[in-house]
């Protein structure tokens, strides 16, 4: 872990940005969030990257905390708090101004076409999130078949994701043998 | 929305103020600073895989602070603000309540505990990462929720096929294509697609 400066700064840079574009909250920028730390930076494995995503879901909270995992792995403690600092601040100004303005723009014509403009977008991006987290685990078929049977089970019927994911956790604990 | 006024703000309230859909005859409780660090800390802790439905029980149903009529509005804000919705109504609803301070009083709420609780996550999963015990039950994890978020896709896009809608579907399959398959930049995507979406949606209204 360093913690040096331009890490730091680059942490910040890429989050801040990337807040704006997180658009239907962070799990739709696992993606992007991937491509940049994984492909790029190479600051994780894909496997890391899939554990990452891993322990994130299984904190309570929020799922940005992904963005404080990342942080942390990179430039420990210092990093983990630009990180989510930078991954929260804008979105945070801007929600502010838009909380005090939104009055003014309740059934406008334009805020309509905004939210279902961005509803088709915000499900291609779910998918891709879900392609790429269900792509870098490497344990094939078993991880699969998980994947499907969750996927399945989840569409039919209301699952608290804890089950779901003790259940996965077991399983995959079997594959080792 | 029947908000109080925002201490502080210089700015007075709209004139083109639209009477509020439902009668508030009682001023609602009016949380203090602690009150809504409390409230977000335990809305992040409980919220486990679903912040929105515990902090819609406890905004409306148990503390009364909103009607559901004004949760709706202020949730349907938040999800079309870019970043992470939950955030962004965090200090929506803290800034409503108690100004700048009340925003910042709510985010660190809604962040402080589950950061600390994940930074020492990260801290254990650095030293016993490498564990095969370990990796292979956070794969079941990761792939499990991967399968979750194939189902909420799945039901997500249910109404966007109604009615033979070709446009939407498109549209989806796109960003699904350049983001999951091609690895594009998400910036470089969101600059193209997102003004083609709301644009039609725009000329479909």
């Amino acid at each position: 872990m360093k913690a040096d400066g331009g890490t730091l700064l680059l942490l910040a840079g890429y989050f801040a940005l990337m807040s704006l574009f997180a658009i239907g909250g962070a799990n739709s920028a696992v993606p992007e969030m991937h491509r940049f730390a994984v492909g790029v930076q190479h600051w994780l494995t894909d496997q890391q990257f899939s554990d990452t995503f891993a322990l994130a879901q299984l904190t309570p909270g929020p799922n940005v905390i992904i963005v404080t995992l990342i942080g942390y792995h990179v430039a420990g403690l210092a990093g983990a708090l630009v990180a989510t600092l930078a991954m929260c601040g804008p979105t945070c100004v801007f929600a502010y101004f838009a909380g005090r303005a939104s009055e003014r723009f309740k059934g406008s014509a334009w805020h309509a076409a905004l939210s279902r403009g961005l509803i088709p977008v915000t499900l291609g991006l779910t998918a891709a999130s879900a392609t790429v987290i269900a792509t870098t685990s490497d344990f094939g078929w078993l991880a699969a078949g998980i994947t499907l049977g969750t996927a399945l089970i989840a569409y039919f019927v209301p699952v608290h994701p804890l089950w779901a994911f003790g259940v996965a956790a077991l399983l995959g604990l079997g594959g080792l043998i | 929305m029947n908000a109080p006024p925002i201490p502080g703000s210089s700015e007075p309230p709209p004139s083109a103020h639209t009477p509020p859909p439902a009668p508030a005859p009682l001023q609602p409780p009016r949380p203090s600073l602690s009150e809504l660090f409390i409230a977000f800390a335990t809305i992040s802790l409980y919220g486990f895989g679903g912040v929105l439905a515990w902090s819609r029980r406890m905004m409306v149903e148990e503390r009364g602070w909103l009607t559901a009529e004004q949760f709706n509005e202020a949730y349907a804000l938040c999800a079309f603000l870019p970043g992470p919705n939950i955030v962004n109504l965090s200090v929506v609803f803290g800034s409503r309540f108690r100004g700048p301070a009340g925003g910042a009083v709510a985010l660190a709420g809604l962040l402080g505990p589950p950061m600390i609780l994940v930074i020492i996550i990260g801290a254990l999963y650095a030293h016993y990462g490498d564990l095969p015990v370990l990796r292979h039950m956070l794969t079941g994890v990761a792939s499990a929720a991967a399968g979750l978020m194939v189902a909420t896709v799945a039901k997500m896009a249910r109404p966007l096929f109604h009615n033979r809608a070709v446009i939407g579907p498109l549209i989806a399959l796109s960003t699904f294509v350049a983001i999951g398959i091609m690895h594009w930049p998400l910036a470089l995507v969101l600059a193209i697609i997102l003004p083609v979406s709301i644009t039609l949606a725009w000329v479909r209204i």
